[in-house]
This record gives C-alpha cells, sequence and structure tokens, in this order.
C-alpha cells in the first residue's frame, strides 16, 4: 500500500501562503490519482487553530507542529519534522517559495532522496508520479520519475491552480511533537527587516509591469510603479537596470534574478535577452513595448506595441485607470 | 581558517540549448561553458573572507568531467589556493548522488566555512547546499546577500519574500551566494599564470546513487505566435481592448 501524499505548508505571522494552497490542492489531485490520503504538514508558532482551514483544501489529516521555537523559519528542525511525516510518503509537496526551496534540500537528504525543484507539471502515470521541470533557465523541459522513496517535489508559484475552499469540510488537527534536534537549531532567524513598502511579491504576483534600460532612467520609474498600482501589481526590473543601481536586486527578473509566472507580463525597454526571458517566459500573458521593432522580446509577447514607452506608458495607465473607475 | 567553495561547470547563460535526438540529453554543439555565475560570488566572497581574515586558505572543488578542471582553475585564477577535481565518468547524477560524493570528500577534512553558489544554472536546482551541509551535520544558510563574521559566529542576510532574514550561526557552516553579494574580481593576467601553478588534486568521485531518473528532456511549450498590435500610444486602445476580451486578464 503506498503512502499518502504529505504537503508542507508554509506561513507567516500565522497567515497560510497562496503558493501553499496551490501546493495542497495538487497534492488532493495527486493523492486521488494513487488512491491514497493527503497529509498536510505545516510548523510554526500559535498557529494549531489556524490549522482547520487545511481540512477545506482536502487535506484529510492536519498535523500541526506548534512550538515558540518554530515561530521563524529553522531549516533543520522544519525539515526533521517534515521527514519524520514522510518516511512511507508518496510524494512530499512544497511550494517553491524561499522556503521551500532551502527546505526541499534538507528534508530530502534527511530521507536519502533527490528533489524535482520548481515543477510546473505532475501527474500520475500507471501508478508513478512523474514530475515536469525547467532546466537550462527554462530552455528545456525534464520528465522525471522517483526510483524508490518519495518524489519529493516543489512547485512553481503561480503555476497550479489553488481550489476554492470548501468551508463544510472538518478535519481534526494532530499536533506533532517538537521532535527535533539541539543541533537542527544552529541556523536561528533573528530577525525579519520587512521590506520598506508593503510591496507585492514579485513571485506571488498575479501581474508584473517590469522595467529595462529603454526607460532611460531611475528618474522614470514612476511610469513603471503607476501602471504597476493601476493593475494592483509588482514592479520588476531586467538586470541591466539592477546593475546601473535604478533599483535594488530584489527586483531582478530572470536566469540571476527572480524566476515569475503571472497571468500577465507587461515588459517595458526590456530588449529580451535570453537570460531575462529565463525568469519569465513561463508567464501566461506576456505584453511588450519597445521603440525597436526587431527586438528579441516581441518574439515571446501575445501582444506587442511599437514604440517610446516615455510616451506609451503614460496613456496606457490612463486607460487602465478609467476602466477601474 | 578552511574555506572551500563548490564549483560547476556550466553552459554559458547565453548558450543555445537544443534537446538532442535521443529526448534524454542535450546537443553539445556550439555550446560554451563557463565557471556557474553564482559560485563567482561564491568564489568572491572566500576570498574576501580570506584577505579579512589575514590568514586561510581557500580551496576550490569541482565535480564532473575532465574539462572542469578548467573552471577549477578559472577560481584559482581569481585568487583561490588550490583545487580538488571529484573526477567523474559519463554517469548521469541527481542532486542527492552529487551532494554524497562531495560530502564524502568533505568528510573529516578541516574546513570553518563552505560556500556554495545559489543554483548551478543547468539544472536549476538550489539544492545540492542545503544537501551538503545536511550530509556534513553542519548548519545552513541559502541565498545569502550579505556575510558577517564575528568570532566563531556568523550573521547572514537571506532575502525571502517581503523581507530579509537576518540569520545567525555558528561556524563551521556553509553558505550559498545570491546575486548581490558581492562583485565578483577578475582574474588578472598575473593571478591567470600563478593558477597553472597552483596545486590541483585529482581524484575519482564515489560513485553515487542517482534517485531521480529522467524520463525525458522536451523543448519548451511553444508560446503562442506574437501579435504586434501597433504604433506609439495610439496603439493603446487596441491592447485594452486584447487584454480585456481575447486574454481577459484586466
Ligand atoms: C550570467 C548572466 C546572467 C544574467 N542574468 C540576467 C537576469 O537575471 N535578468 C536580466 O534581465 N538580465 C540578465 N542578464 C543580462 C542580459 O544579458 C541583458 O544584458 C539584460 O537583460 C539587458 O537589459 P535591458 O533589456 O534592460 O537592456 P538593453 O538590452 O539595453 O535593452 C534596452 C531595450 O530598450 C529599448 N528602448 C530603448 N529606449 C526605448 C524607449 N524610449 N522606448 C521603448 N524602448 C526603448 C531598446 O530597443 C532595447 O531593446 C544576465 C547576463 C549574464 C551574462
Ligand atoms: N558537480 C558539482 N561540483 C561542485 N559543486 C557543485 C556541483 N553541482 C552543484 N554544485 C554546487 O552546488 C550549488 C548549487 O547547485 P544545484 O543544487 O545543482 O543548483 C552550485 O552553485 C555549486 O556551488
Amino acid at each position: 500500500m503506498p503512502g499518502p501524499v504529505v504537503v508542507f505548508v508554509e506561513q507567516r505571522d500565522g497567515k497560510f501562503k497562496r503558493a501553499s494552497f496551490e501546493a495542497l490542492s495538487e497534492g488532493r489531485r495527486l493523492a486521488t490519482a494513487l488512491g491514497v490520503p493527503l497529509h498536510a504538514v505545516t510548523a510554526g508558532e500559535g498557529i494549531a487553530d489556524a490549522a482547520k482551514e487545511l481540512g477545506q483544501y482536502g487535506a484529510d489529516a492536519v498535523k500541526v507542529a506548534d512550538h515558540a521555537k518554530l515561530k521563524t523559519y529553522a531549516n533543520a528542525a522544519y525539515a526533521r519534522i517534515v521527514s519524520r511525516q514522510a518516511g512511507s510518503a508518496s510524494a512530499v509537496l512544497m511550494s517553491a517559495s524561499a522556503l521551500g526551496k532551502d527546505l526541499a534540500g534538507h528534508v530530502a537528504a534527511m530521507l536519502g532522496t533527490s528533489v524535482a525543484q520548481d515543477c510546473t507539471e505532475l501527474h500520475v502515470e500507471g501508478g508513478q508520479i512523474l514530475a515536469k521541470r525547467p532546466v537550462y533557465a527554462g530552455k528545456a523541459y525534464a520528465t522525471l520519475a522517483v526510483n524508490g522513496g518519495p518524489m519529493v517535489a516543489t512547485l512553481r508559484p503561480n503555476v497550479f491552480k489553488a481550489a476554492a475552499p470548501d468551508a463544510s469540510k472538518t478535519v481534526a488537527v494532530e499536533n506533532l511533537p517538537l521532535d527535533a534536534r539541539d543541533t537542527d537549531f544552529r541556523a536561528v532567524v533573528k530577525e525579519i527587516l520587512a521590506s520598506a513598502s508593503k510591496k507585492i511579491e514579485l513571485t506571488e504576483a498575479n501581474v508584473i509591469v517590469s522595467g529595462g534600460r529603454g526607460m532611460k532612467g531611475p528618474e522614470n520609474w514612476g511610469l513603471i510603479t503607476d501602471l504597476a498600482a493601476a493593475l494592483g501589481g509588482a514592479a520588476g526590473a531586467s538586470r541591466a537596470v539592477v546593475d546601473a543601481g535604478w533599483r535594488p536586486h530584489e527586483e531582478q527578473v530572470g536566469q540571476t534574478g527572480k524566476t515569475v509566472s503571472p497571468t500577465l507580463y507587461i515588459a517595458c525597454g526590456v530588449s529580451g535577452a535570453i537570460q531575462h526571458l529565463a525568469g519569465m517566459s513561463s508567464s501566461k500573458f506576456i505584453v511588450a513595448i519597445n521603440k525597436d521593432a526587431d527586438a528579441p522580446i516581441f518574439k515571446i509577447a501575445n501582444y506587442g506595441i511599437v514604440g517610446d514607452v516615455l510616451e506609451v506608458l503614460p496613456a496606457l495607465t490612463a486607460e487602465v485607470k478609467k476602466l477601474r473607475e | 581558517m578552511n574555506i572551500v567553495v563548490c564549483v560547476k561547470r556550466v553552459p554559458d547563460s547565453s548558450a543555445r540549448i537544443k534537446v538532442g535526438a535521443d529526448n534524454k540529453s542535450i546537443d553539445p554543439a556550439g555550446v560554451e561553458y563557463v565557471l556557474n555565475p553564482y559560485d563567482e560570488y561564491a568564489v568572491e566572497e572566500a576570498l574576501k573572507l580570506k584577505e579579512k581574515a589575514g590568514a586561510g586558505e581557500v580551496t576550490i572543488l569541482a565535480l564532473g568531467g575532465p574539462e572542469s578542471a578548467e573552471t577549477i582553475r578559472k577560481a584559482l585564477a581569481m585568487g583561490a589556493d588550490k583545487g580538488i577535481h571529484l573526477k567523474e565518468g559519463s554517469q548521469g547524477r541527481d542532486f542527492i548522488a552529487t551532494a554524497q560524493a562531495i560530502a564524502a570528500e568533505l568528510k573529516g577534512r578541516p574546513l570553518d566555512i563552505l560556500l556554495f553558489g545559489n543554483k548551478a544554472i543547468d539544472d536549476d536546482g538550489a539544492q545540492v547546499a542545503a544537501m551538503v551541509a545536511t550530509l556534513l551535520g553542519i548548519p545552513f544558510v541559502s541565498t545569502i546577500t550579505k556575510l558577517e563574521l564575528n568570532g566563531r559566529n556568523a550573521t547572514a542576510h537571506r532575502p525571502v519574500e517581503g523581507g530579509v532574514e537576518v540569520v545567525e550561526v555558528a561556524l563551521p557552516a556553509a553558505f550559498s551566494a545570491q546575486k548581490g553579494l558581492n562583485e565578483p574580481r577578475f582574474a588578472s593576467l598575473k593571478g591567470i599564470m600563478a593558477a597553472k601553478k597552483k596545486p590541483l588534486e585529482e581524484k575519482p568521485a564515489v560513485a553515487g546513487e542517482p534517485r531521480l531518473v529522467l524520463v525525458r528532456l522536451d523543448n519548451p511549450p511553444a508560446r503562442p505566435v506574437p501579435r504586434i498590435v501597433g504604433t506609439g500610444k495610439d496603439a493603446v486602445p487596441a491592447l485594452i481592448k486584447l487584454l480585456r476580451e481575447e486574454a481577459k486578464v484586466i
């Protein structure tokens, strides 16, 4: 009898992440296909009550490690807790967030297995889980199977659909003991410096407006953030812009920046270098605004406008605002 | 202070990647290889730590085919002291098998700081570092943009969604380098010459036990045919209409 699908659910300040609901929903689909139960595992402090919600996403069992020492992320301790729940699992899933990418490697090493990282598709074929993931920065896609042991996989945020919660479902919450060793707390988060502004996180944003060197200078960045704000999205940047010091590293999209998969990505004055595409080519709809009709960004854009961003952006923002009124 | 930096030889970030006819490997024609860009940040950080401490040794470790020696020399040319090349045949390795071979080599060696790149830009894993640290039983902080030593303790900055985690850790410890940590130096001509004479130990990598099997490798899914909506700001209404009615995203 194959074991459960185990999903690690991530929380911050007692709030579960949407990307974890995506992982839970995908876990539900896999568990049903395999004919095994779905277990949700989470860790933190003071979250036992909130964890009841996880049953509404289809978990058959909800397990919570609730302890003051788990308030902030402690990689080895979190991994110890998850790996203890996963010895006989068919699969261990989590979001490919900053935390999930870090946690997965620890969990896998404790279980003596590997990780299918940043998957964009999972399915069951002949009773076996197959994981599809981009490699070479999205220039190829690998399909992987696991040879013994659970399939440990992280799921790219914004790619898998989160099911609507079913409020009629209730599941008892099981408390897990703090099953970690003292040595599991050697890397400790002392403090979290919150971003100055309450910006929407790039990797979680549904809409991203991103600017390149074609924006001409940091003084024009308001055109990017205005459109992003009008669309309820986040602002990103090319590496050229970050390296020029116009924008901080955390806003860089691409191979050495963030990998994003929004529903709508608007590239403004971005040439579309292969390293930039690496970070955004799995976006659902791509719009490019560039004055050079031959810019490579147009090759992957659904819609393009050939023109000066400094002129097109204010007009576009005005139109979007009109719609929102 | 003993610092080890793990480096990997990877296709250049601008390389065109074509899936081979076997649907299992990439077509090697025309692909150029480089020292993994994230590993350059790791090497730079190691050199800076040594310079600051005024003493210590920076060892470069790479697992790979014969050509990986070249990659190690690149890091030696930047200023590292010596290299270890874990030689590998043609067998494929997944993250855990790679980590097992690296950990087997490092086990029992004097080590204060172990540095990795955040990810290798071929397999895009960001997994090997956490695995090696776990196998060695040392603490690990991933994707760091700042590292400060204070005696036998270190403080690292780790950007996460919506903020930066400040992580404290006791040495020996492992870290993976994110862009923003530093600006990697270029190898000087003198450095390149000196690197040729630096010690580079070669030994076979221990056998690994890959757990992930590559079923197939495919080209990326095709994107829809691109469409130029128009020119200049006059094209804005048409774009808005498409985004609303066709894409249904605004
Ligand atoms: C190892 C490595 C990693 C890298 N990682 C990344 C990464 O993560 N992310 C990334 O973005 N890049 C990355 N790069 C850099 C990448 O190769 C490009 O240099 C970079 O993306 C170019 O940025 P850009 O498009 O803003 O600038 P440019 O290439 O200079 O393009 C500017 C564009 O703006 C257009 N333009 C100019 N003026 C206007 C105007 N008034 N109106 C409209 N359009 C205008 C031009 O036609 C041009 O297409 C990496 C490179 C390397 C070697
Ligand atoms: N074959 C290898 N030899 C040496 N170091 C490696 C190797 N593979 C990965 N690494 C290290 O682990 C980091 C993360 O790689 P990965 O987990 O494969 O994305 C790299 O940046 C290197 O520092």
